[in-house]
């Protein structure tokens, strides 16, 4: 371990970090630019200098590494002065379109530019002007407010190992450049968008959609595959308008794929039931809440019970159907794609299969089948929960019992639900999901659920105690108290030890993981 | 010797005494002349051993810096189990400089022999000379001076027949002067843009494809030679004043002299007698008004500083400038310092890789100002503001370039103020009616 000083305060860290990082543990933020934790280090943008004392010229904190006994001024007169001054550059050929800039209010620029630069520019001349250039993919490029920090390029080069861009030209004529004939088109393109720190690179799909400012957000995890990317939900009047890779060093580093990203607007469907109904002569009918509960307990009793359920329901809420359909069985489907991994970080991909909770239902005892009909026998109460039935033949469903439906869309093919109870879907409600590698992670509510639809935890709880099982939840991390307490794989787990960085199921281990690009480097 | 020029009786000419002699380009007039003895005796010496000579010598880069060669050469570990790379920095583009070209043009086997030294010095089988895109003729010298090399088995699997390796490879650069800063050039020969690398690591410990590597200037390599042949205490002597700064320098003159030319005098050589002697003085009716004695990176002098000024390392810094690579440039008084200053500024600002946000934008920058206070559009704050820009250009990004821009912007705007002012406040420099006056 080292020693040493930074703005007064004492720190030891290991052997090799570099000064930024040090800074960081002691609650120091070194203004930067160029430097990412999750690329190669550049050390162009010299904004991270700092003075170090007993050295002769100012050192870039991103690339240099602690020495025992230094004693570093992150703020002293000096270093103040040159980070003025790089701000100051950076600004000289800058538009200040900051009114129309859709990265305005998540801006490093603005921030650093705000927190410690010039009130005024001593720039006379003219701008230099560089025409916006379609990347491909998702990613649109403003040459006029690139400051040219190379994250993107270091990004293509050494984590998607697919050199698309680069910089192109000299002196302040440099811009960045896509390789002749080449498109941003790798799965993990887009984000370049969230690592450029100004406007220069931006999402096609997010573009004028709305200002940083009038975002809601919520911590969450990608529902589109079983990596289970730790995300950012955005939201504006409650309409989710952007996803974001949220950091964790145990899934996904600092990264999502473009499908996972993109793949959002389903959350925000409007074809929705948004209240409970029950069957009365033939037609659905609007119901109360607790009419449509007690009638769908009323189905079950003394039925065996089927349930074809959706790998995008929670652990909570599979654990209950669980409860719910005790001696019966249940089932899911899950849809599937090719795989695309992202070589610079180990273990991380787009998957084949494409939900959140696959492992989770399969670890609760949900048979993963193409045709999760089958096996539904003659008199069965038939569950669908959460599933829409798209492409499955309904036919299987002619021989069964009564149907309840749970969910947040009528499914295709069923004729006459008996009962009818609305829930949220996975942007309306809290709860737990299970990755691939066994990672239970937990996601929050980004949107309000329409009409009178309730969280899936809830309806089910009600549900269960209705059928006359003990039941007696008030949020969903009771809910999931109580999975823990039922299911070994789930032991010793609780919605406080899981953070929002989650942790493995009994068996699978907790392993950091390595940025291969970085450590390469 | 004043190539192209006769050569003056004051000059001593080690390195360039071939210079005009067309046969030394050949294998067998450069072997006539004592070529390929000192890299002869160099392969029955022990490598540590010639690195004693050298640091014996007081042999210093020739390139700018001026870090003591030897030294250079003993931080190559041997026995490290890597293989070792010798680069020879031929990217001579410093304007002003062209004392390089002139050693490849006349004397490329001198080069061949020097690398091979050189890369047997420090463990090395294979030695590079990255050489500036523009230069075809000396191109095509050293081109056939390796060939012959080869042909004859001087280099190669079997170097003279020692059982040594060492292979000598000629490459052309594609003419950016930023691949003559020594990680930019290593870059460039991975095949990789020539943008400067973070040091540390510095190249003696991760160097080419990541090796160690020592990279020396042309001059540089070619003094080894006769170091070895002659002793490095005939080498020390040479020097008149600072006994830190030994052997002779070559000084590439251009500019409003009688003779410009390539100039080769010993170590501590008295600069006024050297301008007005050497290189004939100012063409008549003019007088000198400044002069760049080391290439357009360092500072101007005056011609108080100049004319007190002796040539070596230490000599030109104590009189506000630096030998840097001996091209030196003189202006005289039909010129204007703006004007010169102004297209300094442009060609940094060309050549700036881009990557550190001061030089690309502060070059740049800089220019512009400069260009406008030239055109008559200048404002007094602009001095400040140029002034400030260079402050901030200075010791802040990972090489030098912007810190070479920001040297003659500011010791031009100390030196020659008065100047900028009068152009500032409408009154138009005329060169030539300043010339006639």
């Amino acid at each position: 371990m080292i020693n040493l000083t930074i703005e007064g305060r004492p720190i030891s860290v290991a052997e090799g970090t570099t000064i930024l990082e040090a800074a960081k543990q002691v609650g120091v933020l070194i203004p930067h630019y160029c430097y990412h934790p999750g690329l190669p280090v550049a050390g162009v943008c010299r904004m991270c200098l700092v003075e170090v004392e007993k050295a002769p010229k100012l050192a870039p904190s991103c690339a240099t590494t602690v020495a025992e006994g230094q004693v570093v001024h992150v703020h002293s007169e000096k270093s103040l002065d040159a980070r003025k001054g790089v701000l100051e550059m950076l600004l000289i050929n800058h538009p200040l379109d900051c009114p129309i800039c859709d990265q305005s209010g998540e801006c490093e620029l603005q921030d650093y530019t705000f927190q410690e630069g010039r009130e005024d520019s001593r720039y006379r001349e003219p701008k230099r002007f560089n025409p916006v250039e379609d990347f491909g993919g998702d990613v649109v490029y403003v040459p006029n407010r690139c400051i040219l920090c190379t994250r993107c390029v270091r990004f293509m080069d050494d984590v998607a190992e697919d050199p698309v861009l680069n910089v192109s030209e000299r002196g302040d004529r440099a811009l960045i450049g896509k390789f002749e004939g080449k498109d941003l088109t790798h799965a993990w393109a887009a984000n370049v968008i969230d690592l450029c720190p100004v406007g220069a690179l931006l999402s096609k799909d997010f573009l004028n959609k709305a200002r940083a400012w009038e975002l809601d957000r919520a911590a969450s995890v990608c529902p589109n595959c079983t990596q289970g990317c730790n995300v950012i939900m955005e939201t504006r009047e409650n309409q989710l308008v952007r996803m974001r890779p949220r950091a964790n060093e145990f899934v996904n580093a600092f990264f999502m794929c473009d499908w996972g990203r993109l793949n959002y607007r389903w959350m925000n469907e409007k074809d929705r039931v948004d209240q409970p109904m029950l069957r009365q002569n033939g037609a659905l009918v609007v119901a109360e809440w607790e009419e449509a509960i007690a009638a769908a307990a009323r189905l079950l009793k003394g039925k065996r019970v089927f349930v074809v359920a959706s790998p995008m329901l929670s652990n909570e809420s599979l654990f209950l159907l669980t409860q719910i359909m005790q001696g019966g069985s249940g089932t899911f489907r899950v849809m599937e794609g090719d795989e695309a991994p992202l070589p610079g970080v180990e273990d991380l991909a787009l998957r084949r299969e494409r939900a959140a909770n696959v492992y989770g239902a399969e670890a609760l005892g949900f048979r993963k089948s193409r045709d999760p009909l089958a096996g539904l026998g003659k008199g069965d109460v038939l569950i669908i929960a959460g599933e829409d039935l798209d492409g499955i033949d309904a036919a299987a469903m002619r021989g069964a019992g009564e149907t309840i439906v749970i969910g947040s869309v009528m499914p295709h093919g069923v004729e006459g639900p008996a009962v009818v109870l609305p829930i949220a879907n996975f942007s309306e409600e809290e709860g737990t999901v299970t990755n691939l590698r066994g990672r239970v992670q937990r996601f929050t509510q980004a949107r309000q659920a329409p009409g009178l639809s309730r969280p899936s935890w809830l309806v089910l709880g009600d549900l269960l105690g209705a059928i006359g099982k003990q039941s007696s939840f008030f949020l969903p991390s009771q809910v999931f108290d109580q999975l823990a307490a039922t299911n070994k794989k789930f032991a010793g787990l609780s919605y406080d030890t899981l953070g929002f960085k989650g942790l493995p199921i009994a068996g699978e281990p907790n392993k950091q993981k390595t940025a291969i690009a970085v450590g390469a480097a | 010797m004043g190539f192209p020029h006769e050569s003056h009786q004051r000059e001593t000419a080690v390195l360039s005494q071939h210079f005009g002699v067309a046969e030394a380009r050949t294998l067998d007039g450069w072997k006539k002349r004592g070529g390929y003895q000192a890299l002869e005796k160099a392969l029955a010496m022990a490598p540590a051993d010639i690195v004693t000579v050298i640091k014996d010598s007081g042999l210093r880069g020739r390139g700018g810096a001026g870090f003591p060669t030897g030294m250079k050469w003993s931080f190559m570990k041997p026995g490290d189990g890597k293989p070792h790379y010798l680069c020879c920095n031929a990217d001579e583009s410093e304007p002003g400089t062209f004392k390089d070209r002139e050693l490849m043009r006349w004397t490329p086997h001198a080069l061949v022999e020097g690398c091979a030294i050189g890369a047997y010095a420090i463990g090395a089988e294979t030695a590079y000379i990255y050489i500036r895109g523009e230069f075809t003729e000396p191109l095509y010298f050293m081109e056939q001076a390796v060939k012959e090399a080869y042909a004859a088995g001087i280099i190669g699997k079997n170097a003279m027949g020692t059982g040594k390796r060492i292979d000598v490879h000629v490459h052309k650069g594609a003419g950016a002067y930023i691949c003559g800063e020594e990680t930019a050039l290593m870059n460039s020969l991975e095949g990789r843009r020539g943008n400067p690398r973070i040091k540390p690591p510095f190249p003696a410990v991760s160097g080419l494809f990541g090796m160690p590597t020592t990279i020396n200037n042309v001059e540089t390599l070619i003094a080894a030679a006769p170091i070895l042949m002659k002793g490095a205490d005939w080498y020390k002597k040479m020097s008149l004043s600072n006994p830190k700064s030994t052997g002779t320098k070559l000084y590439s003159v251009c500019g409003n002299v009688q003779r410009p030319g390539t100039y080769e005098v010993v170590m501590g050589f008295p600069f006024r007698e050297f301008l007005y002697d050497l290189c004939g003085g100012p063409v008549s009716g003019r007088k000198f008004k400044a002069v760049i004695p080391g290439g357009v990176s360092v500072p101007i002098q005056s011609m108080e500083e100049a004319e007190a000024s002796l040539m070596d390392y230490e000599g030109f810094v104590e009189q506000g400038s630096m030998l840097g690579s001996g091209g030196v440039i003189v202006i005289d008084d039909a010129q204007s310092m703006v004007r010169v200053i102004a297209r300094i500024a442009r060609f940094f600002a060309h050549e700036s890789c881009a990557q550190c946000t001061q030089c690309r934008e502060g070059t740049a920058w800089a220019t512009k100002i400069l260009e406008r206070i030239r055109d008559g559009q200048g404002a007094m704050e602009d001095l400040d503001t140029l002034m400030d820009i260079s402050e901030n250009m200075t010791g802040k990004t990972i090489c030098v370039l912007s810190d070479s821009c920001a040297t003659p912007i500011v010791s031009g705007i100390e030196k020659f103020r008065s100047e900028f002012e009068s152009l500032i406040q409408g009154r138009k420099f005329h060169p030539v009616l300043a010339a006639v006056a």
